[in-house]
């Protein structure tokens, strides 16, 4: 018996030294789903907000009617994506909103995302109140005057202090710090997805009552609940450099693409195409409008917009 | 289990345990008056003291980082790791790649097949029903890719399982060893397992088939264990004095007689293969599972439940159809031989319609035949959130109930909890551990809710807490007058039985969607599906509880004239009791569970954590959490624990 057990014991070692040899790099292995039957595919990663789902179905419907692709999407958070992108899980990001921690470890140092160049569209975070109430507090604009309204944006999740609605947890955020670093009498609530938060707003602006919300431009939103930015201090190149510390506002981002280093070099045509993909914001929130509140599936809204902007997406194939 | 006579004594003679209870205390507030004069003059204050943490995350983001940057030149990983990420690749391609190449029609087939051949007629239909309702719903290739990462998570489950529980069954120093992990890891929410696969594999299919096998291979271990362990000694002894050896007692005695608590173990695994695949999701397991969480992403309700009902689906069938197996195989030595025509008739049938699908190029499921529910149900759920959500006359509205149950139960409780200065919740856990168990069980619940605030998580923590301590009040509540109900009542119990069944094979995802339409987005949402979530459990532990008290009892008060509730009252309950206090284990084991994924519909605190670590690549902030999660877990079970730990829900 004890033999017998030394002899698979060593058998076993001789097995895995066999197999393991070879080195596997894992991450060089795609997802078990992808290019299933030989079809060519490409995966791209669907970010949880209408802007960006509004991106990836423009595309997906040109790389697949236009190009004879097959596409996959995947709904990755906005981190992890890079690590997934640089890993060929996911062939390319079709809007960025800037990460220049990961830009310069995968794009710099590593070298396994290539830049994918503009989408054409400059983002902006922010702080914004309701335009109803804005009017009637003009000074409510200015963050030196929060402190005064708190009592006013309090509800049963924010405690006794004013709350201050963020929205998934993947966005880029800023507020715990700020409202610290500015010694602001408020209570950062996330809303745990865009959509929550999008439910919630709504619902605020249905009774008018006031609210302070995190919120981002260009959104669809803005054009069913009118917005008013509250001003915060102004941005300084470098003034959100360490997390902790910042006490100004965020900047305006021209919104970038990313693509597998691998796919950028030999992804033929739909590299190409995911290239020069390169629209306005107006053309970006014309699809979202239809996904989010029409509510098209975002393969109709893309047919519609593909339908109707011929010279701009033909531009993109040649 | 030989846990009941130990327990006997206790309640036959409640003086001593009132003596021993009080001794207990005694002590406990002996060795309080020493210590927190002592820790109050150091660390004054409520919070726990900043002095008595340690900073982990530093070394964690350090870790995080490294593994980054070495994942593809380290020979740890290019040697080891990436093989096994590559086998679990390669191995679910290879099931996707086959169940795409069968086709609809061939894998509804096969699968009614499988399902006559081990569980009989009735169920096969149901199997192919439950399949086709899959592809009517537009979900087939989401579907067929949770089937392919559940048929090797769940293979690797039971091998991995089995071999564990084939050491602990034959070794008893084994079985001291793992026995107590093994019951830890099992009152362990899903959530915990996935921060620390992600840190090493990545996001991806590899991670989520490694934390499922994790989170599913200890029941089988345990049963398996179990079912060794458990053995006639007569059958032994006699094959033992026939002459056979060691392996052949084992091969042709053991196993077999233990095949009973192996089939409920491999329908064990199967079941909590399935929630966790699709919890894996949130590290991109894909599959039906991330069609959900896309769906709960943008509260699209219907969608959600597009995707949920597939799942449902596959529980309800997996789980009945392995049960059946199971109880066949307990009387199936003298089964009528099967004839073997039909057999051949059924496969060459099953292989005619996957060629027919082949040739004729219908592998996949044809788009016209496919049911939108999306619309309808999104339009129903319009519905109730303009009418039933909030301004209901006199009630109050679903929103307006979550809003006051968060300013009015959550809000004082979880104030409450975090005013309590620090050494006094300590001494609370203690106390509680100590009277309903031993020493060590109160240690460990101590040391546990201590590392909680060492780690620096203390305020979350209890406000999790205080979300578990509301949503297991009001499933106690619920559970137990239903559970008394059933009790008494034949006719509820069978109306009830199938409504818990299904609720009890649930994956604990799937509650997560119709609370977003009803309560919305807060802390209220999370614990109301923790409720759902453990009522089923409660229920069905009470309700046996006070059918199992001896009828002799019973009889004899009744004919002192007691009435039907002096009976509940003096008899039922106190002879009941175990049961209750397992009850009441089980609901706290589950909620928590429930709350922590509370996380994902704004249940903020720990679970928001550890979604916050994976969403934004902070594993630093995530495994923290999760280890936090890990030790409430802890707490909780050995707080509520009375002796010895019973096999768990679904069991």
């Amino acid at each position: 018996m004890r033999l017998r057990t030394t002899t698979a014991v060593a058998a076993g070692a001789a097995l895995l030294l066999l197999t393991g040899c070879g080195a596997a790099d894992m991450t060089q292995q795609a997802s078990p789903f992808a290019n299933a039957r030989g079809a060519k595919t490409v995966t791209l990663s669907v970010q949880s907000w209408v802007g960006a789902q509004s991106n990836v179905a423009v595309a997906q419907y040109l790389l697949e009617h236009k190009l004879g692709y097959r596409v996959d999407t995947v709904q990755v958070d906005e981190i992890p994506a890079w690590d997934a992108l640089s890993q060929g899980r996911v062939d390319a990001i079709m809007e960025d909103w800037g990460h220049p921690d990961q830009e310069k470890q995968y794009v710099d140092d590593k070298k396994t995302i290539a830049r994918g160049g503009d989408l054409g569209v400059t983002g902006h975070i922010g702080w914004y109140v309701p335009t109803y109430f804005a009017e009637q507090h003009p000074d409510v604009t200015d963050w030196k005057n929060l402190n005064t309204y708190a009592s006013q944006f309090r509800t049963a999740e924010s405690g006794g202090k004013g709350q201050l609605m963020d929205g998934s947890p993947s966005y880029i955020t800023n507020d715990k710090a700020l409202v610290e670093n500015l010694k602001l009498d408020y209570q950062v609530v996330f809303a745990g997805s865009e959509a929550a938060q999008i439910t919630q707003i709504k619902q605020f602006a249905k009774e008018q009552k006031p609210f302070l919300t995190y919120w981002y431009a260009p959104q669809w939103l803005f054009k069913k609940v009118p917005l008013t930015e509250v001003k915060l201090p102004p941005y300084k190149e470098g003034c959100d450099a360490d997390p902790e510390k910042v006490a100004c506002a965020y900047p305006h981002t021209p919104l970038q693409k990313f693509l597998n280093a691998d796919f950028a070099r030999s992804g033929g045509k739909a590299a190409s195409l995911l290239k020069k993909f390169r629209w306005t914001t107006e053309d970006q929130n014309e699809v979202s409008l239809m996904i989010a509140d029409q509510k098209l599936t975002p393969q109709q809204a893309a047919k519609k917009w593909v339908d109707s902007h011929e010279s701009t997406w033909k531009a993109w194939l040649s | 289990m030989a846990t009941i006579s130990a327990s006997a004594p206790r309640i036959a003679l409640p003086g001593v345990l009132g003596h021993q209870a009080v001794r207990k205390l005694l002590l406990l507030a002996l060795a309080a008056a020493v210590l927190v004069p002592l820790a109050n003059a150091r660390w004054a204050g409520g919070d726990w003291p900043a002095a008595l943490t340690v900073d982990v995350s530093e070394p964690l983001t350090r870790t995080s980082d490294w593994i980054i940057d070495n994942r593809d030149s380290h020979p740890l990983f290019l040697y080891f790791l990436g093989h096994i990420s590559n086998g679990v690749v390669l191995s679910v391609r290879a099931v996707y790649l086959v169940l795409l190449a069968g086709g609809w029609a061939g894998v509804t087939a096969f699968a009614g097949l499988v399902a006559w051949r081990v569980a009989g007629p009735r169920l096969a239909l149901g199997t192919a029903a439950a399949f086709l309702a899959c592809g009517l719903l537009g979900m087939w290739v989401p579907t067929m890719q949770t089937l392919a990462l559940m048929v090797v998570a769940v293979l690797a489950s039971v091998v991995v399982g089995a071999l564990l529980g084939l050491a602990a069954g034959l070794s008893g120093r084994m079985d001291r060893a793992l026995r107590p992990v093994l019951d830890t890891m099992q009152v362990l929410p899903a959530f915990a397992y996935l921060l620390p696969v992600v840190l090493v594999f990545g996001i991806g299919v590899p991670a989520a088939v490694l934390a499922t096998v994790v989170y599913a291979a200890p029941p089988m271990a345990r049963l398996t264990a179990l079912g060794l362990r458990g053995a006639d000694k007569g059958v032994l002894e006699a094959v033992a004095s026939m002459g056979a050896t060691a392996r052949q007692r084992l091969l042709t005695a053991r196993i077999p007689l233990a095949r009973k608590e192996l089939l409920l173990g491999v329908n064990q695994t199967i079941m909590m293969a399935l929630s966790m695949a699709v919890i894996a999701s949130v590290i991109g397991a894909g599959g039906l599972g991330d069609r959900v969480y896309q769906a709960l992403a943008s509260v699209d309700v219907g969608a959600a439940l597009a995707a949920g009902i597939p799942i449902v689906l596959l529980a309800v069938v997996l789980d009945r159809v392995t049960g059946a197996a199971g109880e066949r195989l307990g009387q199936s030595a003298d089964m009528p031989a099967r004839r073997p025509y039909e057999l051949v008739v059924a496969v060459a049938a099953v292989v005619a319609l996957a060629l027919a699908g082949r040739l004729t190029d219908r592998l996949d499921w044809p788009e016209a035949w496919t049911l939108t529910i999306a619309d309808p149900v999104n339009r129903a759920v319009d519905w109730m959130t303009a009418h039933l959500y909030s301004g209901v006359p006199y009630v109050g509205g679903t929103a307006d109930w979550a809003g006051r149950f968060t300013t009015w139960v959550l809000d004082p409780l979880r104030d409450g909890l975090q005013w309590l200065p620090w050494w006094s919740v300590l001494l609370v856990v203690a106390a509680l551990a100590w009277l309903i168990g031993t020493w060590r069980t109160a240690l460990t619940a101590v040391l546990a809710m201590a590392a909680i605030g060492v780690l620096g998580v203390w305020e979350p923590s209890l406000d999790t807490l205080s979300q578990v301590l509301a949503a297991v009040a009001v499933t106690l509540v619920l559970g137990f007058v239903t559970g008394v109900a059933a009790a008494r009542s034949d006719r509820f119990e069978r109306a009830l039985r199938p409504v818990l069944d299904v609720f009890q094979t649930m994956p604990q995802f799937v509650y997560l969607i119709p609370v977003v339409a009803l309560f919305g987005v807060g802390r209220a949402p999370a614990v109301a599906a923790a409720v759902v979530y453990a009522l089923p459990a409660v229920v069905r532990i009470t309700a046996q509880g006070l059918r199992q008290v001896d009828p002799a009892a019973l009889e004899s008060a009744r004919s002192l004239g007691a009435t039907s509730g002096q009976q509940l009252r003096q008899i039922q309950l106190p002879l009941a009791r175990r049961s209750l206090l397992l009850a009441v284990n089980q609901g706290v084991v589950l909620v928590l569970a429930v709350v922590i994924i509370g996380g994902l519909v704004g249940g903020g605190a720990l679970g928001y954590d550890a979604v916050f670590g994976l969403a934004q690549g902070d594993l630093a902030t995530g495994l923290v959490a999760g280890a936090a999660i890990v030790c409430l877990g802890l707490m909780l079970d050995r707080v509520t624990q009375p002796t010895e730990r019973r096999a768990k829900k679904g069991a």
